[in-house]
């Protein structure tokens, strides 16, 4: 019998039951909530009479509404102008409290964005089932849980039964072999991979990453890389188990203590796929042919390498791409073969579950140290994916190094990522960003997003056009100094 | 839910392919505490020309008559047929609750994102997946053809065009069960209640870290 894929395992641990019918009934060992997808999965129950199956599955954090300036976080939630905003994380408190589920409310220095929380408390384990209303949950694949993104109606089935209805999809195997250059970081391989495979690509499998590019990441670039699995279409991404997984784990608040820890460990260790296991696609990368990504068009598959240019709707494969170029490129006020490093920037925004982890911030506090933002850039903002890793730039001086430099240095939360607070673009803005999509209208009405590496992001501030990171003399961080 | 046999309807084409669920409800009408009223910030974008906001009345909004929808003779579809990709981006229920809401039950298109498939069946929209080919042969039909209508039968997975001819679709089991019947699935999983103990109970045995009572301190 050929051996099972990391996805297969965790599958088979959490069955409940098969129906003849090809759904299952999947056991669900942690739901992360928040206020935007919650309140009517909340007000379902209500009305239903039901009460959640159990709470300590569950974990709150209102991030993708929260203000990020200084001075309105002050006032907690009466700092929220919005009053629609408002109404949104009241009644995610309100439900908590009622529900008796735990949430690390707007100034808990544990507040952050769900995806960056959940790892952070070690509330994402090895091994767990995972869902939030939320289709980045896949980033605590790169623990080797199997992560969900889920809509509002499955947020309250887990809710009341603490399962998942769910279908098994097909195995991918992305490989990414060899070393990865200066300069290139994991969101550039997550983006040279959607490129590849395509936004669709991905659809129905769980995509694994695996090959020595991908065990050479840390936890926080492995997070980077499965949190776009859902821009390749795929709902899962995953990345088994080694020391590095485990290391990130020690000592977390939730992670198990003493012996529990090592029952634990030992148990984790076989979050691998085994060496015969059959995948029903395999997708080989060379990590020595990825350079800087910079995406051109409105979808995430529309990126190219540093060094290229947009392309030219007449050179597309069929009449659908062609169409599609030809709006996008209308959309982002670009020309055909416009060189990438010849797009102007407006802005700069430096977060979202993609890249707002301590990590992050280090590689772009290094392209930034000593420089000053272009002149031509109306704003540009760093803005830290929870409390605790803001807290943390701060003991290694990285805030002084942003805000010298000219960046606006904020409070945690979703940000300009979807742009559902005050910050946003205006129309026709381009923006250099570390989120994760680039749809039309996205971070905000008739905006232009370019994704980029955080390093990218910075750099790109600071020249005022994209610029290839390999190129510029990078300063070492006070930490590193 | 709502129920869903058969739809007669006449059909709107929207020629894109990749529709974002941004696109399908732009994130400002998320802050919504509500499952209803998102159906005229359906494609709000596209749709009116200045920016949509919460709260807003729709009627003094200039529409883009360029847009699809926006035409008389697509007034009163309820059949979407667009491109492949359909309802891609995020795991947003409003997608399908703006759908619903405008008088879309069924879209046609070669291809839907998963996340977007599972909220569309719980809320009582039928996604129909064609071949492109097949797609591309409607939308010429729709487009030449004023008061085009399509006759989609869930109960026998076939689409009937007006010439009379049928085309089969697939759709799984269950979904189709509980949407020709309107179920609610947590009421038939919680009649897999015991099941869902005694699975939780071995769980807890094997991997005991997994269950905590009380918050670290
Ligand atoms: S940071 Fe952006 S992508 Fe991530 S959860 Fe928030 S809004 Fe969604």
């Amino acid at each position: 019998m050929a051996g099972q894929t990391l996805y297969d395992k965790l599958w088979s641990q959490h069955l409940v039951k098969e129906r003849d019918d090809g759904t299952a009934l999947i056991y669900i060992d942690r739901q992360l909530l928040h206020e935007v997808t919650s309140p009517q999965a909340f007000e379902g129950l209500r009305l239903a009479n039901r009460k959640p199956w159990r709470l300590d599955a569950n974990l709150a954090t209102p991030d993708h509404n929260v203000p990020t300036t200084v001075i309105e976080r002050a006032e907690g939630n009466a700092g929220i102008k919005d009053p629609v905003s408002l109404i949104q994380v009241q009644t995610l408190d309100d439900n908590c409290a009622a529900f008796g589920i735990e949430e690390f409310k707007i100034n808990d220095a544990r507040q952050g964005i769900v995806h960056v929380v959940g790892p952070e408390q070690g509330a994402t384990l090895p091994g767990m089932t995972v869902v939030c209303g939320d289709s980045h949950t896949a980033t605590h694949g790169a623990f080797a849980a199997l992560a969900h993104g889920i809509g509002t109606s499955e947020v309250e089935h887990v809710l009341a039964t603490q399962c998942l209805l769910a279908q098994k999809m097909k195995n991918m195997q992305v490989r990414v072999e060899g070393e990865l250059g200066t300069g290139v970081t994991a969101k550039d391989v997550v983006l040279a991979i959607i490129g590849r495979i395509g936004t669709a690509g991905g659809t129905g499998y769980a995509i694994e990453f695996a090959g020595s590019a991908i065990q050479s990441l840390s936890m926080e670039g492995r997070m980077t890389v499965c949190n776009m699995a859902i821009e390749a279409g795929a709902r899962v991404g995953l990345i088994a188990v080694d020391d590095t997984t485990i290391d990130y784990l020690a000592e977390r608040p939730y992670a198990p203590t003493a012996e529990q820890w090592d029952a634990a460990v030992a148990d984790w260790r076989n979050l691998v796929s085994d060496a015969d296991a059959a995948f029903d696609k395999v997708v080989e990368i060379d990590a020595a042919s990825i350079e800087p990504q910079v995406s051109w068009g409105t979808s995430p598959e529309m990126v190219t390498g540093i060094s290229g240019e947009v392309p030219d709707p007449a050179d597309a494969a069929d009449d659908t791409v062609q169409r599609s170029y030809t709006r996008a490129l209308e959309y982002m006020g670009l020309a055909p073969k416009q060189k990438i490093t010849d797009i102007r920037l407006d802005k700069v925004f430096i977060g979202s579950c993609t890249n707002s982890r301590i990590e992050d911030l280090r590689e772009a506090a290094k392209v930034a140290k000593g420089k000053k933002v272009a002149s031509s850039i109306q704003l540009a903002m760093v803005v830290p994916g929870s409390g605790l890793v803001k807290r943390q730039a701060e003991a290694e001086g990285l805030d002084k190094i942003f805000t010298e430099a000219g960046f606006e240095w904020r409070e945690p939360g979703c940000s300009m990522c979807l742009a559902m607070n005050a910050d946003k673009l205006g129309a026709g803005e381009h923006c250099a960003s570390t989120s994760n999509r680039n749809f039309e209208g996205r971070q905000g009405y008739g905006g232009r997003t370019h994704l980029v590496s955080p390093a990218m992001a910075a750099a790109a501030a600071i020249a005022g056009h994209f610029v290839d990171v390999r190129q510029l003399d990078a300063q070492p961080t006070a930490q590193e100094a | 839910m709502r129920q869903f046999e058969r739809e007669q309807g006449l059909v709107a084409p929207l020629d894109r392919a990749n529709v974002d669920t941004d696109l399908i409800i732009p994130k400002q009408f998320l802050k919504s505490i509500k499952r209803t009223g998102f159906g005229v910030n359906l494609f709000d974008e596209l749709r009116y020309l200045d920016e949509g906001y919460p709260g807003q009345d729709a009627s003094q909004r200039p529409l883009n008559p360029d847009f699809v929808l926006n035409q008389p003779r697509y007034q009163g579809a309820s059949v979407l047929l667009a491109r492949r990709n359909f309802g891609c981006g995020s795991s947003r229920e409003h997608a399908p609750w703006a759908l619903e809401d405008f008088g879309f039950r069924v879209v046609i298109a070669p291809s839907f994102a998963d996340i977007f498939y599972n909220n569309a069946f719980k809320n009582g929209i039928l996604l129909v997946p064609l071949d492109e080919d097949t797609v591309d042969r409607l939308f010429k039909a729709v487009e030449a053809n004023e008061g085009y209508r399509l006759d989609v039968d869930l109960e026998n997975q076939r689409v009937t065009t007006p010439e009379g001819e049928i085309i089969e679709f697939e759709v799984d089991a269950f979904r189709k069960h509980c949407l020709l019947n309107g179920l609610d699935d947590i009421g038939i999983t919680l009649q897999d209640e015991d099941a869902i103990r005694a699975f939780e109970e071995k769980h807890r045995v094997a991997r005991p870290w997994l269950f905590r009572d009380k918050a670290p301190a």
